[in-house]
């Protein structure tokens, strides 16, 4: 019993660093149908940005403002002067977003070379709790409570304010939101650098558990992906529904069959296209 | 206000627009009538910046936006009722508004009050998704969409396609208030009957060109341009207005 909840208190920590990184990721094909390669990268520079700021600063709040903001001026970048010319073209969208992540990969060994690292614990939450038998890392409830807060808050900028609606009107019909005045290119580009940031989070909140090192991005890639595709792509709340199944199924995969890591990963998401294949919470 | 100048427009190689030559003059309606496919639609899309214009000029209150972004011409003011309508299907009406609306300074602007009044409908219906609406309700609020960004020159593309008679003639009294509140309207329609009773010049399109422009009433008694280009039947013993 204690096993259990152990194991599905971690899970849910998996699933909430999911949650920061595929949301990101869905919300960028939502908006601008692209299928977002590089998107691991942003996750990885985050953790490389965020470890040289804080060790500059001593401050890993420094360390992670330093890495969302720093990450989602790429993204801008990436955006704007790249994807945007190959508008409405998802196929060369996705190459070059596959050409950035392995610019990215390597530029990120050079700049830091091939040493794994761990970010350090935000102060007062290095310990953990017990509860009966159960002893869980506090770090890891806070990340869970830290996710929560950031899906509570995009939710309500998508459904409750001005912006989430001219969001939802880009993605129902892109050219008669601009018709009716909504600068569709400036949006675009605004969320996908906020998918950038989001994913740079995700990479400072694992920092002080999973760490950073070389490959990481390509590690995460394919549990993004699985996430986003069993959610539906474009959908926030298939991102949320996602990241728990895949953080649950893959922690007690782990534990209980290693040896079956990826049939226990990409299992939900077979049997989930095969009943529903636009996901969970997909749209055609 | 508008002048549309010598426009040539292509879907890859398809030639559509082969030259288009229009006046909307201040506080008018001005009709573009002819048969289906003969460009109607894509003179709108060009006008709008949604269809890249290969030639030719459009010229609004003696700027050139030609092939301007269409979120830079919406904010110039000028509004789009879209063939088909176009409701986001996934807002709520109110957002619908909320999105599209440009507050103006001048009395009698369209506000959200003003809209509701005008469309008691979409008040009641203000919380429901646009995919939850009617095909009449859509076009109000295509219509009203297109009015809370207090337009100076309405684009209207076939605003009673698919409407049930009492229907188009709410549209029909819609159109002919707009203008007098001094909004300049560029209506593209099938529906020539409908057309040349709310229009004060009418303009005949047939394979990518104006073939006739002349008073709608005096249109409307050419029986040669109407069976020829418009589609209706030769004469039978039956008084308009």
């Amino acid at each position: 019993m204690t096993y259990l909840i152990t194991q599905t208190l971690n899970g849910l920590f998996s699933a909430a660093l999911l949650f920061l990184i595929a949301s990101g990721l869905t919300l960028a094909f939502g908006v601008m149908r692209i299928v977002n390669i590089a998107h691991g990268s942003f996750y990885m520079l985050g953790a490389y940005v965020a470890y040289t700021v804080t060790a500059r600063t001593q401050s890993l709040l420094a360390g992670a403002v330093a890495a969302m903001a720093g990450v989602a001026l790429v993204g801008f970048a990436v955006e704007r002067f790249f994807l945007r010319r190959l508008a409405a073209q998802p196929l060369a969208q996705m190459m070059m977003t596959m050409g950035f992540a392995l610019v990215f990969r390597d530029a990120a060994l050079m700049i830091w070379g091939g040493d794994p690292f761990t970010l350090p614990y935000p102060p007062g939450l290095a310990g953990s709790f017990a509860a009966g038998d159960v002893v869980f890392p506090l770090y890891r409830l806070f990340v869970v409570l830290v996710a929560a807060a950031v899906g509570v808050a995009l939710w309500a900028v998508n459904e409750k304010t001005l912006l989430g609606a001219k969001l939802r009107a880009a993605v129902d019909d892109p050219e008669m939101a601009g018709g009716t005045g909504i600068n569709v290119g400036l949006l675009s580009g605004l969320v996908f650098a906020a998918g950038a940031a989001l994913a740079a989070f995700g990479g400072v909140m694992g920092g002080p558990i999973l760490g950073g090192y070389p490959g990481m991005d390509f590690d995460l890639l394919p549990l993004a992906f699985v996430v986003v595709i069993i959610g539906g792509m474009g959908s926030l709340k298939g991102a949320l529904a996602g990241s728990i199944v895949v953080g649950l199924v893959d922690n007690f995969g782990k534990a209980l069959v290693p040896e079956l890591s990826y049939f226990t990963l990409f299992a939900p998401m077979v049997i989930v296209l095969a009943i529903k294949p636009t996901g969970l919470y997909g749209r055609a | 206000m508008l002048n549309i100048i010598d426009l040539h427009t292509y879907y890859g190689d398809s030639h559509v627009l082969q030259g288009v030559n229009i006046q909307v003059e201040q506080g008018t309606v001005a009709a573009v009538v002819g048969r289906n496919g003969v460009g109607k639609t894509t003179l709108c899309r060009s006008i709008v910046g949604f269809t890249p214009v290969r030639a030719g000029r459009v010229v609004f209150n003696g700027d050139d936006i030609t092939n301007l972004a269409s979120h830079t011409i919406a904010s110039r003011r000028i509004s789009l009722v879209p063939q088909g309508r176009r409701i986001f299907a996934s807002l709520t009406v109110q957002e619908n508004l909320a999105i599209a609306s440009q507050p103006s300074p001048s009395a009698g602007a369209w506000t959200m009050e003003k809209i509701f009044s005008v469309f008691p409908r979409l008040a009641e219906r203000g919380r429901h998704r646009g995919d939850e609406l009617s095909g009449g309700e859509q076009q109000m609020l295509a219509i009203a969409r297109a009015l809370v960004a207090n337009p100076i020159l309405l684009l209207m593309d076939e605003p009673t396609e698919g409407l049930a008679p009492a229907v188009v003639a709410t549209v029909g009294r819609l159109i002919r208030r707009v203008k007098d509140e001094g909004t300049s309207i560029l209506l593209v329609e099938q529906n020539a009957a409908f057309a040349v009773q709310v229009s004060d010049i009418a303009y005949v399109m047939s394979k990518g060109t104006i073939v006739h422009s002349s008073d709608p009433r005096a249109l409307w008694r050419n029986e040669e341009i109407k069976t020829q280009f418009l589609g209706v039947p030769p004469p039978r013993t039956l008084r308009r207005d």
